[in-house]
């Protein structure tokens, strides 16, 4: 118990002493900071503003509806009855029916062509029947299926399927997220060897003091310890700017992206990152730390030795 | 506590730093070890020390066949060996007390028995009002009286210092070596590495004299 308490203790002085010798070195240690903050805040941005546009995706679902435009032949009481079948039909959530007298009222009201259309002696738009997919046919492929059924039917003249954009920008979306995974393994990587490195430069500093360690019997873990720490701090300091600069970023993009959102009439905000994530990133930034640290001791420890 | 036997040490190079040095020190024995440099009396520390590995021969030390200690079992074999340079390697960036401390916390000791351990190895050498000092603060006799009681704090067995006296004055060399008279007295073995004969002849304690990697003389045996 004894033992295990001097550890934790020897860990606890270890993990104070790191942290006073960065703050002691404030201009190096901030130059290490600063990097490794970029490297952590590039792919968490970039993370963010992927996931935004995901949420935005998400928010498209009602683009996946489809209208199935009925025969001028058919009259209302059949199309009630289409929809009511439709309706029935366990990959359909919802069907809408838009009768052709209210599709010319809206016509009318919405295109501007209100006097043109006085021209005309009859109505020429058609019953129509705006069929919102069921909540499991999310993929594309149970939609077009749907879609190809009604279109099959003999009172329908025509069904008008937009989803094709929507596949796209998620296909975009996929591979701007598979991108920015790529981007994270790049930029981790890249922390640890800046991390590395400045250990690497403070094993060299430290020479002497290592010498004298091992002298007197300090052991690997020992010896390795204060270096360690010191990676963590690094790690964490990065992981604490990196989320500074990303509230600054999501606060200056704050105002642009509501813009451009009203322009659309949508309540879109960006959504910035959760307890969870800041922890995330923290915890990343304190693990790669201590792991750069960790490669460059195992490295460059063993080199030293007392002459 | 140190034995020798048919010890060779060849650098790289093809130098003999030793060439089969055989001698035995017993506990509590306190030995010069002399010759003139380049004679071999650092690399017989070094081996010591485990600081490196002799070419031939068998070194023990406080019971322990150096061959059989590896690379994990260095620091605990150097822990029962206190190490006193002539240039003390004391560590600049820390006072007088975190340096004498080192060993101490090495061994994970707790804050009190620490803190009761260094004052008393500094009283010993006669600098407890400098625990606060930075090292640069402090004259090389000084210098050195701390690098002694770094090393005796841990109260090892056995405690090797290699030419401690070379850089002081003949009255200041007196005084450091009545110091280590006084550990022995207390039980601690001791190896001094030096070449200053004129001051050992005085305190007449066992010599053994190294040349050109071999013993030419140990005052023990005759």
């Amino acid at each position: 118990m004894n033992r295990v308490r001097r550890y934790a203790i020897s860990h606890a002085q270890n993990l104070v002493a790191a942290l006073g010798r960065l703050v002691r070195q404030p201009m190096s240690s901030l130059l290490t900071v600063a990097v490794i903050g970029i490297a952590l805040a590039l792919p968490a941005g970039l993370r963010v503003l992927v996931n935004n546009a995901g949420n935005l995706s998400g928010s498209w679902e009602s683009a996946v509806d489809f209208t199935v435009y009925l025969e001028l032949t058919v009259d209302e009481q059949r199309a009630r009855e289409l929809a009511r079948e439709i309706q029935a039909r366990p990959d359909v959530l919802s069907v809408e029916l838009i009768s052709r007298t209210q599709a010319l009222e809206e016509f009318r009201a919405y295109s501007g062509f209100g006097d043109a259309l006085k021209a005309l002696e009859e109505n020429p738009l058609p019953h129509a029947l705006v069929v919102r997919p069921g909540s499991d046919g999310d993929s594309a492929t149970d939609i077009s299926a749907l879609a190809a059924q009604l279109d099959d039917l003999g009172e329908t003249a025509l069904v008008q399927l937009d989803t094709a954009w929507v596949e796209r920008f998620r296909a975009i979306l996929d591979i701007a997220r598979r991108s920015v995974d790529m981007a994270t393994v790049l930029l981790a990587l890249a922390v640890i060897i800046v991390i590395g490195n400045t250990i690497r430069l403070e094993i060299n500093n430290r020479r002497q003091e290592i010498e004298v360690m091992k002298l007197v019997g300090g052991s690997d873990g020992f010896v390795r310890r204060p270096f360690l720490y010191l990676g963590l701090w690094y790690g964490l300091a990065g992981g604490v700017l990196a989320w500074l600069v990303l509230l600054l970023g999501l606060t200056l993009l704050a105002g642009p992206v509501a813009n451009l959102a009203g322009l659309y009439r949508s309540g879109f905000v960006l959504r910035g990152l959760g307890a969870s994530e800041v922890l995330a990133l923290l915890a990343s930034g304190a693990v790669l730390g201590w792991l750069g640290a960790g490669l460059a001791a195992a490295r460059h420890l063993r080199a030293i030795q007392p002459s | 506590m140190i034995r020798f036997d048919s010890v060779v040490k060849r650098y790289p190079g093809g130098r003999d730093a030793l060439n089969r040095v055989s001698f035995e020190i017993n506990a509590g024995e306190m030995v010069y070890l002399t010759g003139p440099s380049g004679a071999g009396k650092s690399t017989v520390l070094r081996l010591v020390a485990l600081i490196e590995r002799p070419t031939r021969g068998t070194v023990v030390v406080n019971g322990k066949n150096t061959a059989r200690v590896g690379r994990m079992g260095i620091p605990g074999f150097r822990r029962d060996v206190g190490v006193v340079f002539q240039d003390h390697k004391l560590l600049p960036d820390r006072s007088v007390f975190d340096n004498v401390a080192l060993p101490l916390l090495i061994r994970g000791l707790g804050r009190r028995e620490t803190e009761r351990r260094v004052r008393a190895a500094l009283d010993q050498v006669g600098l407890l009002e400098r625990e606060r000092s930075a090292p640069v603060t402090l004259s090389t006799g000084e210098q050195q009286r701390v690098g002694i009681a770094r090393a005796v704090a841990a109260r090892p067995p056995l405690v090797i210092a290699d030419e401690p006296t070379g850089n002081l004055d003949p009255d200041l060399s007196q005084e450091i070596m009545a110091l280590f008279e006084r550990f022995n007295e207390v039980g601690v073995t001791l190896l001094i590495a030096t070449h200053d004969i004129e001051l050992i002849e005085r305190l007449g304690h066992r010599r053994i004299r190294l040349d050109r990697g071999g013993v030419i003389a140990d005052s023990h045996t005759t």
